[in-house]
């Protein structure tokens, strides 16, 4: 399941939002402008030392990798094989350093506090007719509804495997986007009622 | 109060509430009948989410027509399923979001939001993701995060449809324990033989109007 907020009292959780977004922001500008395999490595290692910080386990850091472990390997083969050992290794560290970058971020800020944040900084965009309010309820309700939805592809995965359907992609597609479709209906009458005005 | 006055209801061409005249005084009523017979839609025109195709629906003299978000105010609603209710990842981001929308002061939302953990028994689960609750602490969550806006009327869409007994029991309680005017659409008939008054609707129409005790052998014997 995904990890999303963390809690906990660490200096990083006591850290507004903004500072930790603007050093998401510089540190993966940094990752991207270095090109040695030896600093990418270090600035790794520096993560995972800030999730000691924020009081987290290198557990917690590699299970935000686990989901991409696939990609790492493909990324790592295809660089191996074109590019040479050396690039390979450096173009996957510092993807999952990346990763585990903003993971931290995630895990150390509520939501709330980072859609208040995002909110205030998008509006600059309202003269060109962003509601930025508007947008912050999207981001927040995309991070609400990822685990809901992989639950509902699980579900009916399983409703299909007891039919002997579980290879068909229709069979699965369609009933997950149907069921998305009445949840997305039902969610719009709940945050109506819950008194949202855009 | 709320005054229903010649409603009916439909979805393009296929009725589902047939001419329905009621007032709805009580402090406990329950809205009982099969699947598909519009009880769900009957709840839903009680604070605005889905308007009358004739008729009126009135909200202390004020007609969901024209005053939906002040009507959605003072009626809360809790759907059947918590999933499509919860909208914030964590517990009290939840609880919080209908207080902002209603524009109270940080503090206020936060002695609002310590005040209902407490009630419920949920104050560890305060920085939980939501979607690790059980469906119990979810239900409750959702109820809670109508709660928390204070209004004067909360309807309940079958909240205990999707829950095991003993959390059908939790909810059962809470319900009992509010001090609000309670609209319980519900197939569990356990839960609401102490109300007040319980409505069956058949086929979009009134069937049965009355006591729980007359009502509910009335109801059975019209689903045999």
């Amino acid at each position: 399941m995904l990890d999303l907020y963390s809690p906990g009292t660490s200096v990083l959780h006591r850290l507004p939002p903004a500072p930790k977004l603007l050093a998401l922001m510089i540190g993966a500008t940094v990752m991207f402008l270095n090109e040695n395999l030896l600093l990418t490595a270090a600035a790794a290692m520096a993560v995972l030392a800030l999730y000691l910080l924020a009081q987290l386990s290198l557990k917690q850091a590699l299970a935000q990798l686990r989901p991409l472990v696939w990609i790492f390997a493909i990324f790592f083969v295809l660089q191996w094989v074109f590019s040479g050992l050396e690039l390979a290794a450096y173009v996957v560290l510092r993807l999952a350093a990346l990763i585990l970058l903003a993971s931290l971020v995630t895990l150390t800020t509520r939501s709330s506090d980072m859609i208040d944040t995002l909110t205030r900084a998008l509006r600059i965009l309202k003269p060109i007719g962003a509601n930025p309010a508007k947008i912050g309820l999207a981001i927040s309700l995309a991070l609400r509804f990822i685990p809901v939805l992989a639950q509902i592809t699980a579900d009916v995965r399983e409703a299909q495997k007891a039919r002997g359907l579980e290879r068909s992609v229709i069979a699965v597609a369609m009933p997950v986007a149907i069921r998305t479709l009445k949840m997305a209906d039902d969610i719009s009458d709940a945050i109506e009622s819950r008194g949202y005005r855009p | 109060m709320i005054q229903i006055q010649n409603v009916s209801l439909a979805y393009g061409d296929r009725p589902v509430l047939r001419d329905i005249s009621l007032s709805l005084t009580e402090r406990r009523i329950a809205v009982i009948g099969a699947n598909g017979s519009g009880k769900s839609s009957f709840a839903r025109l009680l604070n605005g989410l889905v308007l009358p195709t004739s008729g009126n629906v009135i909200v202390d003299g004020l007609n969901t027509r024209d005053n939906g978000k002040d009507i959605r105010r003072k009626v809360g609603f809790v759907f059947q399923n918590p999933d499509n209710q919860i909208v914030f990842p964590v517990v009290e981001e939840d609880l919080a979001f209908g207080m902002k929308n209603l524009g109270f002061s940080k503090d206020k939302i936060a002695e609002r939001v310590n005040e209902i953990l407490t009630r419920y028994d949920m104050l560890e689960l305060r920085e939980h993701p939501a979607h690790l609750l059980s469906g119990g602490q979810k239900q409750l969550l959702a109820i809670s995060g109508v709660l928390v806006m204070e209004p004067a009327i909360v309807v309940l869409d079958e909240p205990t449809t999707l829950l095991d007994l003993r959390n059908r029991r939790r909810i059962a309680r809470a319900l009992d324990a509010l001090e609000q005017t309670v609209i319980h659409v519900t197939h569990d008939l356990d839960v609401i033989a102490g109300y007040d008054r319980a409505i069956v609707i058949d086929d979009g129409r009134v069937a049965i109007d009355d006591t729980p005790a007359q009502a509910i052998p009335a109801y059975q014997r019209l689903m045999s």
